[in-house]
C-alpha cells in the first residue's frame, strides 16, 4: 500500500518532541487534538453560512453549496470517509468494496422504516448492525489475503452484493427501482393514515424541515436533518481520534509499516485488521443509515464498484492516515458532482455576457468540456494535481499555505502535522 | 507540543463557545418550510419560474439525455415566445401565447442523473431546495424516474416523466404529483400483439430473453400476457444480466428449444448486443418448426436502431412516437411536423422520441398551470387529471385521472431493409389504436387494488 502523506509532511517535524503529551482532561484529547475537533464542530455548525458565502441574486449564488440536500452529503459521506481511513489509513489495507456496506447499512435502515417506526434512531441502529455483521463476513474471508488480492476480494463481494440487490433478491431490495417509503407501508409504532406516506423523523422532528434566515440578499438554511448527521459526524470523529491515538491504533499503524515482522515476533495481528475492518464497516454502515434517514430511498447502485471508489478517491484527496483529510476530501468531491454538474452553457453565456460576442463564445467552448456532464473531467484533473503535487491531499495542501504564514519553530503546532507524522512514525 | 498557546482556560472557553453555537440552531428546528405563506412549495417570485431539467448526461443513456435536453430549451424557447413556436401552434388547447408561463418568463436548471438513482435525487434535490424549482422533469429510465417521482411527491414539487417505459412508474409506484406521457410495457405488448399474430400467425412458441431487472420483468410480463391470449405459446424464458456484453451463451440454446420466435426484452446497449449476437448466430435466415425464423423487440428507440446498425432490419418492435409520423399516417397526427421542423431547424437532426416526449411534457405542464391560474401543485394535478388534447403528434390524448398516465395511439415499427440515412432506420407499420391498449387502473400488471396515488402534496 501506498502511503500518500509521509515524507514532504514528516520530514519538517521530525525534530519536534512528541514523546510525551500534556493530556487535557477534556474528552480525554490531547489539546491539539482538542483543538481540532473543536475546529471541525464549529465548522459543522456553521457549515449554513460557511457553504453560502454569495447572495442568492447575484451570478455567483451558483456556487452556494448551503442547501440541505448538500449539507447532509457532506458530513455522511465524510462519515463513510472517516470509517475507510480507520481502514485505510491505519493498516494499509485497501477495500474496494467498502460500498456494499454502505447499501446494506441503507436497506436495513429502510426496512426498520417500513416495518417498525419512522423514528430515525432504530433504522441507523440497524443499519449500523448489519453493516457490521456483513462486514464480520466479508472481513473474515477477505483479510486471508493481503495487498491487491484483499482489494479484489473485497470488490468482488461488493459486486455480488450489488448483482444479488438489482436482480436475484428483487423482493427484498426492490431490484432496480429500489425502494422508497410508500402510502402502504404501515410502520407498527406510527400512526398513519391510509393514504399518507411516512416521513422520517426523530421523535417528531421532520428531517426535511429547515428554518430560512433572510439576511439582505443571504438565504441560509438551517436543516434538522442535517444538524442530526452532523451531530452523528462529530461523534464518529471524536470515535476515530479517540481509536488514532489509542494502542489499538498504533497496533493498526504496525500492520501498516510491517505486517510480516509482526507476525515474526509471534503476535497474530489477524484479529486487530478484522476489527478494524468491521468498525470501518460499522462506519459505512452508519453513513448508509443516515443517507436513508434524510433521503428514505435506497438503489442498488450505491453499491456499484463506483461507489467504492469514490470513497477511495474522497480518502486520497483530502489526505489518507489524516483525520480531517478524508472529511476534506468527501466535502470536495461531493461539492463538484453537485455543482459543478449543474453549471450548463446558458449559465456560461450569463458569466460572460459583459464580453464581446466572439469572445464570449470562445469562452463558452473552452470551458464547455469541464461543466455539467464534464465534471467527472474537472475531478479527474484535480485528482490528478493533487496527486502529483500534494501527495498528502489536501491536508498537506493547507499545511503548505500555513507554513508560509508562520515562523519555522512554531511550524509543529500544525494540528494536522501530528497526525501525519504518527503515521510516519508508529511508536 | 512544547510551543502549544492553549491553556486549560482558553480551552474551555472555546469549549463553551463553541457549545453555544452548537446549541443556537436546535432553536429553529421544527419551524415549518419556508414560504409556508404562499402555501406551497417553491412559489414562484418576481417575473420568473424556474423549472427543472433533470436528464442523464453521463452513463448508459447519455445520448437521450442530450437529446431530451436539446427538446427542453426547445420548449423553453417556444414558451418564452421565441422560435416559430413549435407545436403551441398546433396544440388544442389554446392558452399558451408566448409569454411564458401564467405570465412569468421560463428560467431552467439542468441536472445529470448519472442513470443513478441516488445521483438523480440528488441532483432533483438541489433543484428543489437551492434553485427553487417548481417543477421536475426527465429522467431515461424507470428506475430514475420511480425515485425522483417519489421525491417530488414528498417536497411537494410536480414531476413529469420523460422517457420511462416500465409499468411501475404508473402503475404500483404511481403517485398524485408525477405523470407520465410515454407508453408503456403493458401497451407495448397490447399493440405487438396483434400484429405478430397477423405476420407470423398464432401458432407460434416463443422464446423470451429478458433483462434481469424491473423493466425487463414488466415488459416480459406484458408481452407474454398478450400474446399467449392469442395462442402463441412461450416455451422458455432466462433472465439475462443488466451488465451482459457477450449474448452468444444465452441465444445458442434458442435453435434448439423447440421455438421459432425469439423476444428480446432488452434497452439500450443490450438490445444492441444481443441482437447483433442473434444476428451473428444466423437465427433470421433460420428455420424452425417448419416456419421462418422471427425476432422481436418489444421497445424500440432511434438511438438503439443506430447502435444495432443493419441488425435490425425486418424486426418488430413498438415507439411512443415518430418522426416521420405525420407525413405517412396523415393529419390525425398533427403537430409532428411543427415540432420535427422546429427542432430540425434549430439542430440539424429529427428528434428522437424522448426528445418528443419531454417536449410535450414541459408544454402540457405549462398549460396545466396558465389552466389553472396557479402554480400550486394541486391545482395543477387538478388540472392535468382527466385532460384530453390533440395536436402533439400522437392523436387524440388522455391523461387519465386514475394513474396519470396517457392514453394514445402506440406506433409498431419495423426496421428497416435499406434505410436512406442514419436517422431513417424504422418504417412504420402500424399506429395501434388507442382503445386496444387501454387497460383498468386496477389492473393485475399495474398493481392491481393496492396501487394508489394517494395524495396531492403542495408542499408547505
Amino acid at each position: 500500500m501506498t502511503d500518500q502523506t509521509t515524507d514532504t509532511t514528516a520530514r519538517p517535524y521530525k525534530t519536534a518532541d512528541s514523546a510525551k503529551k500534556t493530556r487535557s482532561r477534556m474528552l480525554g484529547l490531547t489539546s491539539r487534538d482538542l483543538l481540532l475537533f473543536v475546529i471541525v464542530a464549529a465548522l459543522t455548525m456553521l457549515a449554513p453560512f460557511i457553504l453560502n458565502p454569495f447572495p442568492t441574486n447575484s451570478g455567483l449564488a451558483q456556487f452556494n453549496g448551503g442547501y440541505p440536500d448538500l449539507m447532509q452529503r457532506f458530513v455522511i459521506f465524510g462519515i463513510f470517509a472517516i470509517g475507510f481511513n480507520i481502514l485505510f489509513g491505519l493498516t494499509g489495507y485497501l477495500s474496494f468494496g467498502h460500498a456494499a456496506f454502505l447499501g446494506v447499512g441503507s436497506y436495513a435502515a429502510i426496512w426498520m422504516m417500513k416495518l417498525l417506526t419512522l423514528n430515525v434512531i432504530p433504522a441507523i441502529i440497524m443499519g449500523v448492525v448489519f453493516a457490521g455483521l456483513f462486514a464480520l463476513v466479508v472481513g473474515f474471508v477477505s483479510l486471508r489475503r493481503s495487498g491487491i488480492y484483499f482489494s479484489i476480494l473485497t470488490l468482488a463481494f461488493a459486486q455480488m452484493s450489488y448483482a444479488l440487490a438489482y436482480s436475484v433478491l428483487t423482493p427484498i431490495t426492490g431490484g432496480e427501482t429500489g425502494l422508497q417509503l410508500k402510502s402502504t407501508d404501515t410502520p407498527l409504532l406510527s400512526n398513519l393514515s391510509a393514504t399518507e406516506i411516512g416521513r422520517a423523523n426523530l421523535f417528531g422532528i421532520d428531517m426535511r424541515a429547515s428554518y430560512e434566515m433572510s439576511v439582505g440578499n443571504w438565504l441560509f438554511t438551517f436543516n434538522a436533518g442535517y444538524y442530526i448527521a452532523a451531530a452523528f459526524m462529530l461523534l464518529s470523529f471524536y470515535i476515530a481520534i479517540r481509536l488514532f491515538r489509542s494502542p489499538f491504533g498504533m497496533m493498526l499503524r504496525a500492520v501498516k509499516s510491517n505486517q510480516q515482522r509482526m507476525n515474526y515476533t509471534g503476535l497474530n495481528s489477524r484479529p486487530y485488521t478484522l476489527a478494524a475492518f468491521v468498525i470501518s464497516g460499522m462506519y459505512a454502515g452508519l453513513a448508509g443509515g443516515l443517507m436513508v434517514a434524510m433521503d428514505t430511498q435506497v438503489g442498488p447502485e450505491r453499491m456499484f464498484w463506483t461507489a467504492s471508489g469514490e470513497v477511495v478517491l474522497m480518502t486520497i484527496l483530502g489526505g489518507a492516515g489524516t483525520l480531517i483529510g478524508p472529511v476534506l476530501g468527501a466535502g470536495m468531491i461531493k461539492y463538484m458532482e453537485n455543482i459543478v454538474s449543474k453549471i450548463n452553457d446558458s449559465i456560461l453565456h450569463q458569466w460572460f455576457a459583459f464580453m464581446p460576442d466572439g469572445i464570449e463564445d470562445a469562452l463558452v467552448f473552452v470551458i464547455h468540456p469541464f461543466i455539467g456532464k464534464g465534471w467527472h473531467l474537472t475531478l479527474g484533473l484535480l485528482f490528478m494535481l493533487v496527486v502529483i503535487f500534494l501527495p498528502g491531499g489536501l491536508v498537506e495542501g493547507g499545511q503548505r499555505i500555513a507554513a508560509v504564514f508562520r515562523r519555522k519553530e512554531t511550524k509543529a503546532t500544525s494540528v494536522e502535522s501530528d497526525a501525519a507524522k504518527q503515521q510516519q512514525h508508529p511508536e | 507540543m512544547t510551543s502549544s498557546k492553549f491553556t486549560r482556560r482558553g480551552l474551555l472557553k472555546t469549549g463553551a463557545a463553541s457549545g453555544i453555537a452548537l446549541a443556537t440552531p436546535t432553536i429553529f428546528t421544527g419551524a415549518a418550510w419556508a414560504a409556508a405563506h404562499t402555501g406551497f412549495t417553491n412559489a414562484p417570485q418576481g417575473d420568473t419560474v424556474t423549472l427543472g431539467f433533470n436528464v442523464p448526461q453521463s452513463g448508459p443513456y447519455a445520448d437521450e439525455g442530450a437529446d431530451e435536453l436539446r427538446a427542453y430549451e426547445l420548449a423553453v424557447e417556444h414558451l418564452n415566445g421565441e422560435g416559430d413556436g413549435g407545436m403551441l401552434n398546433t396544440f388544442s388547447s389554446k392558452t399558451l401565447d408566448g409569454t411564458g408561463i401564467n405570465g412569468k418568463r421560463v428560467e431552467y436548471v439542468t441536472g445529470d442523473t448519472q442513470t443513478k438513482s441516488d445521483a438523480a435525487r440528488a441532483s432533483a434535490r438541489s433543484m428543489i431546495e437551492k434553485d427553487g424549482a417548481i417543477m421536475i422533469t426527465g429522467g431515461s429510465s424507470s428506475g430514475v424516474a420511480v425515485a425522483v417521482q417519489a421525491l417530488c411527491q414528498e417536497a411537494g414539487v410536480i414531476f413529469m416523466a420523460g422517457l420511462t417505459h416500465s409499468n411501475d412508474t404508473t402503475g404500483v409506484d404511481r403517485k398524485a404529483n408525477g405523470f407520465r406521457h410515454f407508453f408503456n410495457s403493458y401497451m407495448s405488448g397490447a399493440a405487438l400483439a396483434p400484429i405478430l399474430i397477423d405476420q407470423y400467425g398464432a401458432d407460434r412458441k416463443a422464446y423470451h430473453l429478458t433483462a434481469d431487472y424491473n423493466w425487463g420483468y414488466t415488459t416480459e410480463e406484458a408481452m407474454r400476457q398478450s400474446t399467449e391470449a392469442m395462442g402463441w405459446e412461450t416455451v422458455n424464458s432466462v433472465k439475462t444480466p443488466l451488465t451482459q456484453t457477450d449474448f452468444s451463451s444465452y441465444i445458442a440454446p434458442v435453435l434448439n428449444s423447440g421455438a421459432d420466435v425469439l423476444v428480446l426484452n432488452h434497452y439500450g446497449g443490450n438490445m444492441v448486443n444481443s441482437l447483433t449476437n442473434a444476428v451473428q448466430f444466423g437465427l433470421r435466415e433460420a428455420e424452425a418448426n417448419g416456419k421462418q425464423f422471427e425476432i422481436v423487440v418489444p421497445l424500440y428507440s432511434e438511438l438503439m436502431a443506430q447502435g444495432a446498425g443493419e441488425n435490425i432490419a425486418g424486426i418488430l418492435g413498438s415507439q411512443n412516437w415518430d418522426w416521420k409520423l405525420e407525413n405517412q399516417l396523415g393529419e390525425r397526427y398533427v403537430g409532428t411536423n411543427a415540432f420535427v421542423e422546429s427542432f430540425g431547424n434549430k439542430y440539424g437532426r429529427p428528434p428522437s422520441q424522448a426528445a418528443h416526449t419531454c417536449y410535450v411534457q414541459t408544454l402540457l405542464y405549462a398549460d396545466a398551470v396558465n389552466r389553472a391560474g396557479s402554480f400550486n401543485p394541486c391545482a395543477v394535478v387538478e388540472a392535468l387529471e382527466g385532460f384530453e388534447f390533440d395536436g402533439m403528434g400522437n392523436g387524440p390524448t388522455l391523461y387519465r385521472a386514475a394513474d396519470h398516465q396517457c392514453f394514445k395511439d402506440v406506433i409498431v415499427v419495423r426496421g428497416k431493409e435499406n434505410p436512406e440515412n442514419e436517422f431513417d432506420l424504422v418504417e412504420i407499420v402500424e399506429a395501434t389504436p388507442v382503445d386496444q391498449v387501454t387497460y383498468e387502473p386496477n389492473h393485475p400488471q399495474f398493481g392491481g387494488d393496492a396501487a394508489s396515488l394517494g395524495d396531492c402534496n403542495p408542499g408547505a
